[in-house]
């Protein structure tokens, strides 16, 4: 086994921008927020949306030349884990990837054209997705030439605020190879974007029909795009996980303050070490799941993620994943009877422990992969 | 001690000149069975093995250091005997095992001993010539230190003790103990009738009873004292105290800063070292690492002694610690004990029939390792208060959780 890079740290614009989104995240989306929105068409407040792309977190990754501030994907991770941990859904994570994306491909007109518009709100989500398996890299969509043009044929699957969104960062089949393609949202055909019904009800995806749809070729990104759908990947996961670590932390300070309050057989049910115990489990996942993210937020950089990124990606997500499937798992069950209602909050926390499992791979996936890294 | 810290250069130069000596010295394998820690040393050749290595290591000016001259050290800054950590630890080499003395009484006595305690006992714990040992559990209350009651009374110029210790580490080779005992059971906080002693081993009254262990060596004894006089002048930091200098003594053992005298306190076993010993296992006609059951279970491993790793580090960063301030902190014992103990177990689960077989037999991997690593390990999930009372422990002061 070959030396483990152990580097994690946390730079000083990543500490102030914890502190803001500790205390932003905080104020706008206190859990009667969280739960006004759950049956919202958008699911999110256009609002506190409008205020993120304020704050200029929509470019924290964006290079300053097209409006952002250039810090890195490891500066959206504070942000993230903070939204994690207040429930709040908002299309952040698919628009700053497509963002990234476009970066990554270095296609210039594609990022003065988009990226400073993108930085101020502009909604925009990546499709990659064709079916259940995260694990399949054959893309069936295509994009075939018609005359100047590119017609496409092909769906994709859980698109993110594909109905709010107007921009499509696609992976697409052309001419025997994977591409990225942007696709604008007017270029999509009467009913194309079908809205699912998710698991997590603070979240909003689709399957969208991209067949028909007919876009310029100057819309194809350049660069090598098997790679940078890799990094995609990994970056998702990452995000993905960083949210989930968030929510793993809420959904254990829900479960404790429960423990604290409630009284059974003349004791305060936290006493009994059948419930303290697990809670002492899932304190240490939570540290774990913190650990790896904040380590994979050290190690990725614009470059293409290199074997140590990869490796810690893969970690982040996979930890975080159990992390919160277990806490909120048991969140739900130490509330007794109260647990299994609609009511009660940790419903909040297991819907979203079973969405966010499979948001970029889950645990299994990933660890199949690192063990093609760090075995062989 | 020198409050001069050193330059990077002199750090370096320190340490590979620590690196030239080790290529040297470090001793070859014996072709028996070493400990990993101290609480295994179970048998006499062990045990004068490990006396002259500690004995080579400090006449080489390599052990305590930052010792004052006067009594075996070299008075050197702490960093410089970080170094030799490092080195030894790079070097995997046999455990400076006279852990007890260099690592608790030796700095305790430094701190607050008197000047005579300091000439009697602290040469003798750097050249292993004196061994030490701690008396701190009690038969009836392993977990609970502060409901010790071994008693001491005070007649005349001495105590008489009674009562028993158990888990003793080297009780039948150490010359002195570390005593937690009863000096007053009348008080209304039972920690405060506790007095701390620097006893001696031989004497009247005090028999040792070695304890075998699962692994069917030894390591640990019980200790009784019935009726036995140990000077007055043993009682270090007064009477009554002894709760306060217990609770000090647990502190040296953080590091040469906080006043250890360093060396090897144990040989880590990691997953990495178990991945290479298992390459050559064969599962269902082909290798094991190929079985993507195997696979899966040994990256979940890695991951878990990565993120302890990670967590070390991850304590220093106070923006990331804000909101859980002592969990890392508080849950690392628990988490790296129990981390050991799942792969220890999983080392010798995976091994097909071979796992089957025991230290002594020569199909066995590596000489029957991680049989005795997976069985000795208890001592880590048991000891220092179980992996249970921890959880108590983290549940109530981080999480803030009621009382059990």
């Amino acid at each position: 086994m070959k030396k483990s890079n152990m580097a994690i740290g946390l730079s000083e614009e990543q500490g102030m921008l914890l502190d803001t989104a500790r205390e932003f995240c905080r104020d706008r989306s206190a859990i009667p927020a969280v739960r006004a929105l759950l049956q919202s068409e958008s699911g999110f407040d256009a609002q506190v949306w409008q205020e993120i792309a304020e704050l200029g977190w929509l470019g924290v990754a964006v290079s300053e030349a097209h409006g952002g501030s250039g810090l890195g994907m490891g500066s959206a991770i504070p942000i993230v884990e903070c939204m994690g941990k207040r429930l709040l859904s908002t299309p952040y994570i698919t628009t700053v990837l497509v963002a990234e994306a476009l970066q990554r491909a270095q296609s210039h007109a594609l990022c003065e054209r988009h990226l400073p518009a993108i930085v101020g709100g502009q909604i925009a989500t990546l499709a990659l997705l064709e079916s259940e398996d995260w694990g399949e890299e054959t893309i069936e969509l295509t994009a075939t030439d018609a005359g100047g043009d590119l017609q496409l044929a092909g769906s994709k699957t859980q698109v993110a605020y594909a109905v709010q969104a107007e921009l499509f960062l696609v992976s697409v089949t052309y001419q025997d190879e994977a591409r990225l393609l942007l696709v604008p949202a007017s270029a999509l055909g009467e009913g194309a974007v079908r809205r699912q019904t998710n698991i997590d009800e603070t979240r909003r995806s689709s399957r969208v029909d991209f067949t028909g749809a007919t876009v310029s070729s100057d819309h194809l990104l350049s660069g090598d795009a098997t790679a940078i759908i890799r990094d995609l990947r990994l970056l998702g996961a990452l995000l993905y996980a960083a949210e989930a670590a968030g929510s793993t932390a809420a959904c254990m300070d829900l479960t404790v303050d429960y423990l604290k309050t409630r009284k059974q057989f003349g004791h305060l049910i936290g006493s009994y070490q059948s419930l303290k115990h697990p809670m002492v489990e899932v304190l240490c996942d939570m540290d774990n799941a913190r650990s790896f993210v904040y380590h994979a937020a050290t190690l990725v950089s614009e470059a293409s993620l290199d074997e140590d990124a990869e490796s810690a990606c893969r970690m982040a997500k996979a930890q975080a994943s159990e992390a919160l499937k277990f806490a909120a798992d048991r969140a739900v069950q130490f509330h007794g009877g109260m647990g299994f209602t609609y009511e009660c909050d940790a419903q909040l926390y297991i819907r979203r422990a079973q969405w966010s499992q499979q948001a970029f791979g889950d645990a299994y996936h990933h660890r199949k992969r690192l063990a093609s890294l760090l075995l062989d | 001690m020198s409050d001069h810290a050193p330059s990077a250069s002199e750090l370096a130069d320190f340490r590979a000149e620590v690196s030239g000596w080790l290529e040297e010295h470090n001793p070859a394998d014996p072709g028996f069975l070493l400990p990993q820690t101290f609480m295994e040393v179970g048998s006499d050749q062990q045990l004068e093995f490990l006396r002259e290595w500690q004995h080579k290591l400090w006449s080489a000016g390599y052990l305590g250091v930052h010792w004052p001259e006067q009594y075996g050290g070299r008075g050197m800054h702490p960093a410089f005997q970080n170094e030799i950590n490092r080195e030894l630890r790079r070097h995997r080499t046999p455990i400076t095992f006279n852990v007890i003395g260099l690592g608790w009484a030796g700095p305790l006595i430094l701190d607050i001993g008197t000047e005579e305690d300091k000439a009697k006992y602290i040469k003798g714990i750097l050249s292993a010539e004196d061994i030490w040992c701690q008396g701190f559990s009690e038969p009836d209350h392993g977990s609970d230190l502060g409901n010790a009651q071994t008693r001491a009374v005070r007649d005349g110029d001495d105590y008489i003790v009674n009562g028993s210790k158990i888990w003793t580490t080297m009780g039948n080779y150490a010359k002195y103990m570390i005593l937690l005992a009863r000096t007053d059971p009348t008080t209304k906080r039972k920690y405060d009738g506790l007095s701390f002693f620097l006893s001696p081993m031989h004497g009247t009254g005090i028999d040792t009873r070695p304890i075998q262990k699962i692994t069917g060596e030894y390591g640990f004894t019980e200790t009784f004292f019935t009726d036995a006089r140990i000077p007055s002048s043993c009682l270090i930091g007064g009477e009554g105290n002894g709760w306060r200098v217990a609770m000090q003594t647990l502190q040296y053992e953080r590091g040469a800063a906080a006043g250890a005298a360093g060396g090897q306190v144990q040989v880590r076993v990691s997953i990495a070292d178990l991945i290479d010993e298992v390459r050559s296992v064969k599962r269902d006609g082909a290798p094991l690492l190929e079985d993507p059951v195997i696979r899966d279970r040994l990256v979940q491993l890695i991951m878990d002694e990565k993120a302890l790793g990670l967590a070390d580090k991850r304590s220093t960063l106070g923006d990331l610690n804000s909101d859980y301030p002592m969990s890392l902190l508080l849950s690392y014992k628990l988490r790296v004990s129990e981390y050991q103990r799942r792969m220890r177990q999983y080392g010798l689960e995976i091994q097909g029939g071979l796992g089957g077989l025991y230290v002594g037999d020569e199909d066995t991997i590596a000489g029957g390792f991680w049989q005795r690593a997976y069985f000795n390990n208890f001592a880590t999930t048991i000891g220092g208060g179980t992996s249970q009372i921890q959880c108590n422990i983290i549940g109530e002061q981080v999480l803030g959780l009621p009382k059990s």
